[in-house]
């Protein structure tokens, strides 16, 4: 294997009392999509923005393509592209003005530029607007102009934070083709989000909580490490079935999903005892099928993990 | 430490530049802001007293009464605007602000004149303005004193002895005009240097594009040049248009050098660069940008000398005037404009300028770096 394009150790940033991340170690291998999943205040946008230099940890150090981040901040900068939620745009230039300027911050030759932009404009589908202010975009492609803005010094590394938050899907989708495509030509890539569905396009996942690192795998490998069964469930009355499930021992969640029902069990529990009880209740059960437990049953499941090994 | 970029500075001097003609509300803030607020100080900030209101009560009635009245009115600074029958109306008159000035002559004021006895008269002023009070009275002192000596008789006023004849050199005829306008340049560039400056940066922090320029290589010193060379190039060309607009439609003389203005102006605009980057650095949004400016320039404007002058002020402010750079530029302007001192004689300013210009342009330096860093 390659030298680790991202080598994190003992990674520790506090503000005052607040610890944000706590002793993260962590390998990215070069041409990797990490996705880095938890829900707000875990601490991926701090993670995110150590890695690019501009925050410098309190504890341990990261070798980010081969520059320490706590000694040589500076060393990788032209090398990555960091977007933070809200990309920064210049309101009052156009679309084709903010990709000249960022490409012009990171000395991108000026003879690559119109090569440059007419392949992102054919990713982002932004071509049609290069004339418009960056002000007058909607969301989705205000974010897609950021990500052209951040791609178009082709860095080796990317560092995207929640690129998709607020967008539409259809902007979403066009996002993460970029991305792809990029990884395909062997950029490396972090990219945090909220949304559990999003970590599954990601090669691994790592999870945090709290600032800590819960879980970190390929997103099946994840899902199989759950350890209990999930089960969709179909039944004549949903309400009364809620309330059975949540008084049942052998069931860890009970979730209403569309006409059916989700339940997690316990690890130690047996499908065919959960139905005799609900059957025993006077319920009919019209279809029960084994379902794969999805990465959000997998977060909930090591949260509740890590909590319960905690004093 | 890498090289600074001379590429990066152009290609961020190309993009503040394009902000800020692209902006339908920056454009005349530019430059037409500036000429009307010259426009303003040229003509309503008149500190002559002239036509002041004056209601008069003459018990005289005789011709020696009406021709001091009329000596009175005849000099452009005082208006008959009521004649009064009874002294209650005078008083009434003080009272509601329709007269700053009344005057009472007393009856045998023309006999007494005439027959060489002291003639007395009264004279009631509002004081509510000291200023154009102190100023009024000084008119009224010097216009009866001429009537006295013109009559040959023998007014209170009228004393033997020495004379003082005063001849006011540089601006004989003490107008405020030619020694306001020349001030103007000197706020307006503080104006344009606060203002352009610190919200260029806070801008960009409100937008998130700061941030990202934080990643990208980018070094602070580059920035501050890409942001605040526009800004001088913009005070230079409000210079030019206020110097010619002085000159040419005001009619203020220029007896310096161009070249010495020239000079002193950049001094000076380092100083208000680095105020601007500094007011950048503690300010998040543009709302507060906007107050700490005003917090700065109200009181670089009250302690330069523009509208009060600084040997009068308590001395504690004297002092504070000292590190205001806009007390010497104020000196210096208007030395040049209507003295046409140059760098021999102002050269004290010049150093005073100089070293405040070092030391606060240090200081936005290393203060800026810290907060995008």
């Amino acid at each position: 294997m390659d030298k680790p394009a991202i080598s994190i150790r003992g990674l520790t940033r506090r503000f005052d009392d607040l610890v944000a991340v706590r002793d993260l170690s962590l390998d990215v291998a070069s041409g990797e999509l990490l996705g880095l999943v938890g829900p707000d205040g875990a601490g991926k946008t701090t993670t995110l923005r150590m890695l690019a230099g501009v925050l410098p940890p309190s504890e341990g150090d990261a070798i980010v393509l081969g520059q320490s981040i706590a000694t040589r901040p500076e060393a990788m900068k032209s090398d990555i592209a960091y977007m933070s939620q809200r990309f920064g745009l210049y309101q009052d230039l156009t679309v084709r003005e903010n990709i000249e300027f960022y490409a012009d911050l990171y000395a991108v030759p000026r003879v690559d530029l119109p090569d440059r932009i007419e392949r992102l404009y054919a990713f982002s589908r932004l071509g049609p607007f290069e004339r418009r202010l960056a002000g007058d975009l909607s969301g989705g492609m205000k974010q897609k102009l950021g990500l052209c803005c951040a791609l178009v010094h082709r860095p080796r590394l990317l560092l995207l934070d929640e690129p998709t938050f607020g967008v539409d899907p259809i902007s979403r989708r066009d996002l993460w083709l970029i991305i792809h495509e990029r990884i395909a030509g062997g950029t490396t890539a972090i990219v945090s989000t909220a949304y559990m569905e999003e970590a599954e396009r990601c090669d691994r996942v790592a999870f945090l909580h709290e600032g800590r690192l819960v879980g970190l795998d390929e997103p099946r490998a994840l899902q199989g490490s759950l350890g209990a069964d999930v089960v969709e469930l179909e039944v004549d009355r949903p309400r009364q079935a809620l309330v059975e499930l949540a008084r049942s021992p052998l069931v860890r969640s009970a979730t209403p999903f569309g006409d059916s029902l989700r339940l997690v069990l316990r690890r130690e529990a047996d499908w065919s005892a959960v139905r005799a009880a609900l059957e025993a209740a006077g319920l009919r059960i019209a279809r029960a099928d084994a379902a794969r437990p999805s990465l959000e049953d997998v977060f909930v499941e090591l949260v509740r993990r890590m909590d319960e090994a905690r004093p | 430490m890498t090289r600074l970029s001379p590429f990066r500075i152009g290609q961020i001097v190309r993009k503040e530049v394009r902000q800020l003609f692209r902006d339908p509300r920056s454009r005349p803030i530019l430059f037409v802001a500036p000429l009307i607020q010259l426009l303003l100080f040229g003509y309503a900030v008149n500190t002559d007293v002239r036509n002041t209101p004056m209601a008069v009560l003459d018990h005289d009635r005789s011709a020696a009464s009406r021709r001091l009245i009329d000596a009175m009115e005849a000099a452009g600074y005082f208006d008959v605007v009521h004649a009064a029958d009874r002294s209650a109306e005078l008083v009434e008159y003080l009272d509601r602000g329709r007269a700053t000035v009344v005057l009472e002559i007393p009856p045998r004021f023309g006999r007494d004149l005439a027959a060489g006895q002291p003639a007395r008269i009264q004279l009631l002023l509002d004081g509510t303005d000291s200023n154009t009070g102190t100023v009024a009275l000084g008119y009224a002192r010097r216009i009866v004193l001429a009537f006295g000596l013109e009559e040959g008789g023998r007014l209170e006023l009228l004393e033997a002895g020495p004379r003082l004849e005063p001849r006011a050199w540089f601006n004989p005829a003490l107008e405020s005009r030619t020694y306001n306008v020349p001030g103007v340049i000197g706020i307006l560039l503080t104006l344009m240097c606060l203002l352009l400056t610190a919200f260029s940066v806070v801008r960009e922090r409100e937008l998130g594009t700061l941030d990202q320029l934080r990643v990208s290589p980018v070094r602070p010193a580059e920035l501050i040049l890409g942001k605040t060379i526009p800004v001088t190039i913009v005070a230079l060309v409000d210079l030019a248009l206020i110097t010619a607009v002085a000159r040419v439609w005001f009619g203020i003389p220029f007896r310096g050098s161009l070249m010495v203005l020239l000079v002193v102006s950049l001094l000076f605009i380092i100083s208000g660069l680095a105020a601007g980057l500094l007011i950048s650095t503690v300010s998040k949004t543009q709302q507060e940008a906007f107050l700490t400016m005003y917090l700065v320039l109200l009181p670089s404007i009250m302690f330069s000398g523009f509208f009060f002058p600084i040997h009068s002020m308590p001395e504690l402010f004297q002092w504070l005037s000292y590190i205001n750079p806009l007390r010497y530029f104020m000196e210096i302007v208007r030395a040049l404009f209507l003295k046409g001192a140059g760098a021999a004689e102002l050269w004290p300013q010049f150093g005073a300028l100089l070293l405040i210009g070092m030391v606060a342009l240090g200081w936005a330096i290393r203060r800026f770096a810290r907060s995008i860093a």
